[in-house]
């Protein structure tokens, strides 16, 4: 049997031929080749079924990067297993029917590509057992999405929606990463079975809250919690088949995923706790209340998947508990929320991918999906209609579908929490089960909306671009075989509850077993009790409120745009934007002479600072020469003519100057015995004068700059500073000799290199290195003289040479 | 004795090319300023062999000669610079 790991790279390798493929002309539609993979992945996972339900459970290890402990290594498990069906499952039927739902004009090869891209990256997400191999491909999740929605370019939306979902999961991801570096530099392992394993000796550890922190935000982002939901609605202007596959049955169950594999890790922590199950309830309510409003079926949907991803959250969080409470009797109704997690969140797939579905044939069938031109298809599109009718009875809850029983199951765990006395529950406690009461109400009215405002009603065949008419078998398969999966599910739950859930329990609660009895039973009947009363109370209030919803309807006014997440996001990026061009155009001027300014000031903070605060500015003068009077003259004659050039009216007075000040300091090399020195300085002086006059010719007018005061007084104290700096630092280093020079060496010039003139045997002998290069750099240097003279002349230059 | 008279020797030529600077600087034409640094050229020749004197060495002779040459070759470019506003000349038709 193929390995996980090899398993997983067959979309890739398959993805690699696409392009080759999409130069011929292919007698049938590209999908199909494409679809052969995930079915063929699907039953290599699903053979794995029997052994993991068993208790095996699966490791490979591919040695990636050793050094630093990055294996490529897959974990087969309960809980990976369910990802891994549902990835691969719902791909072979999202691509059955996006073969039908995409026309052969778009350049399926690149949809593909992109599919089978993702696909690779969701398994290694949920197989992956190395915390940064899991990244790498939560990253590549994250771009494969960023090109699907975007798939359509050339539409402004679909780039603004794939800008939006990158840049809010990829920040997701860098925190995430970073609390895989803090989880790592705790534990010294990458592996998350081993950090299992080891982490209650780490609970004190400083950097662990903070790592449960940054890897939650990760969760949150990726699986669309509140407040960063906003990307989801956004994207769903990518093609239908891309939101039914990402954005609602895997991708943004990654997050679930990670929160899940994460919950033995830090599932104790009261933190943990109120972070997912709040902010999971938060997004329950907020993402069902803001669905009601829609008008847009995919965007309806896309808030219905906001809110149910947070009742699976919530659900997880209550999971949690039975952490903290440990192995014993206790804890049962606590991993019965996971349980409802689990199974909720294969239900959510199941009939979410089908609406999406059904939405897409709406829409490819009719060309709108808004709500207020659709209506009357309940005759013209039946099987549509059954399907939608089937899958959003089952996600609001009904029975006989398999909604009803997670459901169930979720006011079960909600209620069972508010008797706990633990995490200061007595008294925030009761909010449960009263939110998730009025959640599931919500949930209710838009799942009426959805289906009765679009299929029932008056028939507006003006509005409508094409006549209604049911859709082509192709794209019925899949949604048909997704609604009788719903309703299979709640005849025979425990099939589901035995063979995939329990293994995947097993995977998150890997301390209860084997003493403990993860497996719980699922019966579409349980009594009359506090749960089907809420049942029937949400019935009863969702009719009512979907009756009166015109009435009601300004509630929503109280929440504008302007205060949304939405607002917040776009305010953020633009103001980002123009702060940050603001800021770099205050300090990037233009001038030369303001970044001068910044480069001395920095060389007299930074070398002014180091000298000042290490105590180096101390004088010795006692090892000093003496100073004669002719050396006194020289220097004054030099000090005035050095002053004197910032005074100069015109520029042949500087040049002149200039000169001086280069012939004195020949004269002090002969003073201090330098007669080579002397030599080439005098020369060079020449020539630099020389040079000063050739380019003389060609410069305008010396004219005083025009400069403030301010722009005065601050160059004089900048020259002023640095010319102390370095008088102080001189003098500094020369009052302390630190070790022996080593010229006594170089004495020794006749015996060793047989040259009696010690400066020319070092620069030809000792360190000839030196002389070569920059013999070279004056080559350079007389070269780019001669280009620059000779190559690209502009014209005028050329009208002046004439003259 | 021959110390002192050299020293003094010495800082008279610094006062005379002091005196020579104060020229350039105020010079109010340029070939008083062009004449000014020939003769900062001529004292610094005298200067050297002085200070070769001095420091009983013959490594500054050369110094005196390059300097010789140097200040002729720097005033002659002046002067063509004054004269012409050029110092290298094209002639195109050759």
């Amino acid at each position: 049997m193929l390995s996980i790991n090899i398993t997983m790279i067959i979309p890739l390798l398959v993805a690699a031929c696409l392009p080759f493929l999409s130069k011929k002309k292919l007698p049938f539609h590209i999908g199909w080749f494409v679809l052969a993979v995930p079915i063929v992945l699907f039953v290599i996972i699903s053979s794995y079924i029997p052994s993991i339900a068993s208790g095996s459970t699966y490791l490979h290890t591919i040695e990636w990067i050793p050094a630093y402990g990055i294996h490529f290594t897959t974990y087969l498990d309960g809980l990976s297993l369910i990802f891994g069906l549902l990835i691969t499952g719902i791909g072979s039927l999202v691509i059955l029917y996006s073969i039908y739902y995409l026309s052969s004009k778009e350049s399926l090869h690149s949809f593909y590509l992109y599919l089978l891209l993702f696909m690779t990256a969701m398994l290694g997400v949920v197989f992956s057992e190395n915390l940064f191999v899991l990244y790498v491909f939560w990253e590549l999740t994250s771009i494969s999405s960023f090109l699907l929605i975007a798939f359509w370019y050339y539409r402004k939306g679909s780039r603004n929606g794939a800008q939006k979902a990158l840049l809010i999961t990829v920040s997701g991801g860098f925190s995430m990463l970073t609390g895989f570096i803090m989880l790592y530099s705790m534990t010294a392992s990458t592996s998350i079975r081993d950090i299992i394993a080891s982490i209650d000796q780490y609970v004190d550890h400083p950097l662990f809250v903070p790592a449960l922190v940054l890897i939650l935000i990760g969760a949150f982002t990726k699986s669309a919690q509140f407040p960063f939901h906003i990307w989801l609605p956004d994207a769903m202007e990518a093609p239908t088949p891309v939101s039914a596959y990402l954005h609602s049955a895997t991708m943004v169950k990654a997050g679930l995923y990670l929160v899940a594999r994460f919950t033995p890790i830090f599932g104790g922590e009261d933190l943990w706790f109120w972070l997912v199950s709040g902010v999971g309830l938060i997004t329950m309510f907020w993402g069902s209340f803001r669905a009601i409003r829609q008008t847009d079926l995919k965007a309806l949907l896309a808030f219905s998947t906001v809110s149910q991803l947070g009742l699976i959250m919530s659900l997880l969080g209550l999971g949690s508990i039975a952490y903290h409470l440990g192995v014993n009797e206790n804890s049962v109704p606590f991993t019965l929320a996971t349980f409802a997690a689990l199974f909720h969140l294969m239900n959510h797939s199941t009939f979410k991918g089908a609406l999406f579905m059904i939405v897409g044939i709406v829409d490819h069938e009719l060309g709108t999906r808004d709500i207020r031109r659709l209506g009357g298809l309940i005759s013209l599109m039946p099987i549509t209609f059954t399907v939608a009718l089937i899958g959003s009875f089952s996600m609001a809850g009904l029975p006989p579908f398999n909604g009803f029983l997670s459901k169930e199951m979720f006011f079960t765990a909600v209620l069972n929490i508010h008797q706990l006395d633990l995490f200061s529950l007595h008294t925030w406690g009761v909010l449960f089960p009263i939110i998730a009461w009025i959640g599931s109400t919500l949930t209710f009215v838009y799942c009426m909306i959805f289906v009765f405002r679009t299929f029932t009603g008056p028939y507006q065949a003006e509005k409508l671009e094409h006549e209604a008419h049911e859709a082509p078998i192709g794209m019925l398969i899949s949604p048909v075989l997704l609604a009788m999966l719903v309703i299979s599910i709640f005849f025979f739950p425990n099939l589901l509850g035995d063979y995939l859930i329990t293994p995947a329990m097993q995977s998150i609660f890997p301390t209860f077993t084997p003493s403990f009895d993860l497996r719980q039973p699922i019966s579409p009947w349980h009594g009359w009790n506090m749960e089907i009363w809420m049942t029937i109370g949400v019935i009863i209030l969702g009719t009512l409120l979907y009756r009166s919803f015109r009435r009601w309807k300004g509630v929503y006014s109280l929440f504008s745009e302007r205060w949304g997440f939405n607002a917040l996001y776009e305010n953020l990026l633009e103001q980002l934007e123009t702060r940050s061009s603001s800021l770099t155009k205050f300090y990037m001027t233009g001038y030369l002479r303001d970044y001068l300014v910044y480069i001395f000031l920095f060389l007299i903070i930074v070398t002014g600072g180091i000298f000042f605060f290490t105590d180096a500015f101390s004088f010795d003068p006692s090892g000093d020469a003496p100073i004669r009077a002719y050396e006194w003259i020289i220097v004054i004659v030099m000090v005035i003519a050095g002053i004197s050039i910032l005074f100069a009216k015109s520029r042949v007075t500087a040049i002149l100057l200039n000169s001086v000040l280069g012939y004195m300091i020949a004269v002090l090399f002969v003073l201090f015995r330098a007669p080579d020195l002397a030599l080439t300085q005098l020369v060079v002086e020449t020539i630099s004068t020389v040079l000063f006059l050739l380019c003389y010719y060609f410069l305008p007018e010396w004219k005083k700059e025009k400069t403030t005061n301010r722009t005065k007084i601050t160059n004089i104290l900048i020259s002023i500073s640095v010319g102390s700096l370095f008088i102080l630092v001189a003098l500094a280093v020369n009052s302390g000799t630190l070790f022996e020079t080593i010229s006594k060496y170089f004495e020794n010039a006749y015996e060793l290199a047989g040259g009696k003139n010690i400066v020319n045997v070092i620069l030809g002998d000792f360190r000839a290195f030196d002389t070569m290069l920059e013999v070279v750099v004056l080559f350079i240097a007389g070269i780019g003289v001669y280009s620059l003279i000779q190559r690209k002349v502009p014209k005028e230059e050329e009208k002046l040479e004439d003259q | 004795m021959i110390k002192i008279m050299l020293l003094t020797a010495l800082s008279l030529f610094g006062v005379a090319i002091a005196i020579a600077l104060y020229r350039i600087i105020k010079g109010p034409s340029i070939p008083d300023r062009v004449i000014a640094l020939d003769m900062i050229g001529v004292n610094l020749i005298a200067v050297i062999a002085v200070i070769s004197i001095a420091l009983k060495t013959k490594a500054f002779l050369e110094v005196i000669l390059v300097i010789g040459i140097l200040s002729f070759i720097s005033t002659i470019a002046f002067s063509k610079f004054i004269e012409r506003g050029v110092i290298i000349e094209r002639k195109r038709n050759e």
